[in-house]
């Protein structure tokens, strides 16, 4: 048996026999009345919480074909059983996406199938009992919805689907998740997941200047709620505070600089992050994303711009235009209210490592590569990103923008193993409203395979950082690192690197 | 004609009837039911043309199996592959009058039974051997599994060890169950045993596993374009929301 830290090479993580329950338990803390009522769930679980789940989950699947799809089409091959990195965590075969989906395809054979209906053992059907709820809960729980299953999958099932699809039956019968459903709450009430009141951001914004002149000597700004700016920069409210992603703010502001583009971030929409995607609640999602389309109305902007967050860049790449009209080619009165305004001669909304690329393709900025030197670094390829979204509308332009930015802001760059990066990149561990105190254990364990594969790039090529364009990964990787004897200062933003080498014009 | 042989006709209609209604059934509901986010699983496609690609790569050569795990590749592969094969090869058994010439030269493809029980043994051989299947499979995995052994297993003693049923009469059945003029069916109990579990096989398509044939061309995570910036995506139920912001 292999420990923790004990790295055996050449194959990064040994696929684990599997031990059952090796996981089992009560799952994370459990969302209060108070929370549940304030995003209109239930408080607590509901007397017929059977037959408000059973109806729930009719509902999800008449209004997604993915659900309705992904529930029939499983022929359990087995192709996805060794791809979690939950599962080649913690070897609990119910971390299998198959076995996770399971849970709920077995109760959904069990009330919408014939042969569920009449021959419950030979298919495998099952009752929606107090059982089967616990573990719907512990184990939908350990999903970070990276959609690494998916890529693997002959029939395209995508087990975040199935993960969403369950935490949103289980809201609807009272019983949500603490850490998830609090955020929500606080995004709701104050505009961010933190819950950073207009006055503490812009004082934190004044501060993060002056330290700017104080390293530099250049007055870089970092405005707010400037009405007719170019662009809204959106980014996730851990760029405000947390380390290490407040250098990556530093690096956006001081890229906005050089371009003489003018910007504002907005003290109403100050959060790109929805978790609203994790609990698979479409009007949530919805109305944090029409945060922002008020915000780029309000403030008569022409471009939006979302920050380095995972899963808020596959929110709007892929959604917001669906979710607010935020984007581009709609014919309704109803989005072209916004897209009519905005500049159409670039994509809407777009990544800063777009805009970033963008103009270092066109020679706009200056690097003193050198600064970075004592760094070889290699990239994490944030799940969301990766397998969600695209840059630059070219193919793969996911993989390619991020690291052409690290290209030319540092002279050492290596890749990790090709089995663990790109769509087939390994998830942080702490994704999809699993980055809580109450759920270390798992996001250790979760962490191993991308652990494994950074150890591998250490030994055979320096590698002493480890850069990512997600807060959710940034947050997890500080964290979880030492676990694994790492240094957990190696996590950088991608647009750290760039602030450390970019050269500002003394004007 | 004898008791058995109608009663077989009479399951066959019966298993087509389900098969018909059911599998329209479902292919309609498929249809029918909204996808309200774009959710393309990479490596997507930026246009049509790359989702059509993406479909050829997933449906002749299983491209995300290949990725995913070679032994299962190959016994998933060889098995499809050889179905395929095969049913070309019975055609001539059911195609009603005259044959088309080219129907008669499709023997050699009897030979496709051999990768179709490779196949199968080895799928059958993960279920069992391999901890992370096993666990996975309920007693239907098995079964289906079974069933096709079994018909691949009598279709081959026919063919291979000099068991041959009376042909002309295999032909009238078959072709008969098509155009409705019903005829004897041939004596020997293999060829029962080989049709038998066919038409079982055709029952109970459309509320098995087996939906995964159509199942896989209406996957939102394959079947979109990745192009949400360039264009709006809307069902009906989203766009209902957005009525009173009009």
């Amino acid at each position: 048996m292999s420990t923790d830290n004990q790295i055996k090479l050449p194959t990064y993580v040994e696929t684990p026999s599997i031990r059952r329950d090796s996981m089992a338990g009560d799952g994370p803390f459990k969302a209060s009345v108070e929370i549940q009522n304030n995003l209109g769930f239930p408080g607590e679980k509901v007397d017929n919480w059977q037959e408000v789940a059973i109806n729930k989950m009719a509902e999800t699947k008449s209004k997604y074909k993915s659900v309705q799809v992904f529930l029939d089409s499983c022929m359990k091959c087995g192709a996805c059983t060794d791809k979690c990195h939950y599962f080649l965590g913690t070897a609990d075969p119910k971390n299998m996406p198959v076995a996770r989906q399971d849970l709920f395809r077995s109760v959904y054979r069990r009330h919408f199938t014939f042969a569920g209906k009449y021959f419950p053992r030979l298919v495998g059907a099952k009752d929606l009992d107090e059982e089967m709820l616990d573990d719907w809960y512990n184990y939908f729980h350990q999903c970070s919805q990276c959609r690494r299953c998916a890529v693997f999958c002959p029939s395209g099932i995508d087990t975040a689907e199935i993960s969403m699809a369950a935490r949103e039956v289980m809201n609807v019968i009272g019983v949500g998740q603490k850490y998830t459903n609090q955020i929500l709450g606080k995004v709701k009430k104050i505009g961010n997941n933190l819950g950073m009141p207009e006055p503490a951001l812009k004082d934190t914004l004044l501060d993060l200047e002056e330290e700017i002149k104080d390293d530099t000597g250049v007055d870089v700004k970092l405005p707010i709620d400037i009405e007719n700016s170019e662009v809204l920069m959106v980014s996730p409210s851990a760029d405000f505070f947390a380390e290490p992603h407040i250098d990556g703010l530093i690096g956006y502001a001081k890229v906005f600089h050089e371009s003489g583009v003018s910007w504002t971030l907005s003290s109403y929409a100050s959060e790109a992050a929805n978790f609203g995607m994790f609990i698979g609640n479409y009007d949530v999602m919805r109305e944090g994303a029409l945060r922002i389309r008020k915000a780029a109305l309000d403030l008569n902007v022409k471009r939006v711009i979302i920050g380095e967050c995972g899963h808020a860049w596959r929110v709007a790449y892929s959604f917001w235009n669906t979710l607010s009209g935020i984007g581009g080619g709609a014919e309704d009165e109803y989005a072209l209210r916004l897209q009519d305004q905005l500049d159409s001669n670039y994509p809407q909304p777009q990544h800063m490592i777009e805009f970033t690329y963008d103009l270092i393709k066109n020679n706009k900025l200056t690097f003193e590569k050198s600064n970075n030197d004592h760094r070889v670094v290699t990239f994490h390829d944030s799940c969301n990103v990766a397998r969600g979204s695209n840059m630059g509308d070219i193919e793969n332009g996911q993989f390619i923008l991020p690291r052409e930015v690290i290209k030319a802001a540092c002279n050492n760059f290596i890749d990790m193993p090709k089995n663990t990066i790109k769509s087939a990149t390994f998830c942080c561990g702490g994704g999809a409203g699993l980055l809580t105190d109450d759920l270390i254990d798992l996001r250790i364990k979760g962490a191993k395979p991308r652990m494994h594969a950074l150890r591998k790039s250490e030994q055979e090529s320096g590698v002493n950082t480890l850069a990512a364009i997600c807060a959710i990964c940034k947050s997890q990787f500080s964290k979880v690192l030492p676990n694994y004897d790492f240094d957990p200062y190696m996590v950088v933003s991608v647009h750290q690197l760039v602030s450390d080498a970019i050269v500002l014009k003394k004007t | 004609m004898s008791l058995i042989s109608i009663s077989l006709i009479f399951f066959f209609y019966i298993s087509a009837l389900i098969f018909i209604s059911g599998l329209s059934y479902k292919i309609i509901q498929y249809w029918k039911t909204p996808a309200p986010l774009k959710i393309p699983i990479a490596p997507s496609a930026l246009d049509k043309k790359g989702v059509f690609l993406r479909y050829f790569r997933e449906i002749f050569l299983f491209a995300s199996l290949f990725k995913a795990n070679k032994w299962t590749w190959l016994f998933g592969w060889s098995f499809h592959l050889a179905l395929v094969l095969l049913f070309f090869r019975h055609l001539v058994y059911f195609w009603p009058g005259e044959v088309p010439s080219i129907l008669y030269k499709t023997e050699p493809l009897k030979y496709a039974a051999y990768p179709l029980i490779f196949g199968l043994l080895g799928l059958l051989g993960r279920r069992l051997f391999v901890d992370r299947v096993r666990y996975i499979s309920a007693p239907s995995d098995f079964l289906m599994l079974i069933v096709f052994i079994f018909i691949a297993s009598t279709g081959m003693i026919m063919t291979f060890a000099n068991n041959h049923p009376n042909l002309l009469m295999v032909k009238n059945f078959a072709s008969g169950l098509i155009t409705f003029n019903w005829s004897e069916l041939p004596g020997e109990i293999i060829f029962l045993l080989h049709i038998f579990p066919v038409f079982c096989l055709i029952a109970i398509f459309p509320i098995s596993k087996l939906l995964h044939a159509p199942g896989i061309f209406f996957s939102p995570t394959l079947n979109q374009v990745d192009n949400a910036r360039k264009k709006r995506h809307l069902s009906d139920w989203a766009s209902k929301k957005e009525d009173d912001l009009k």
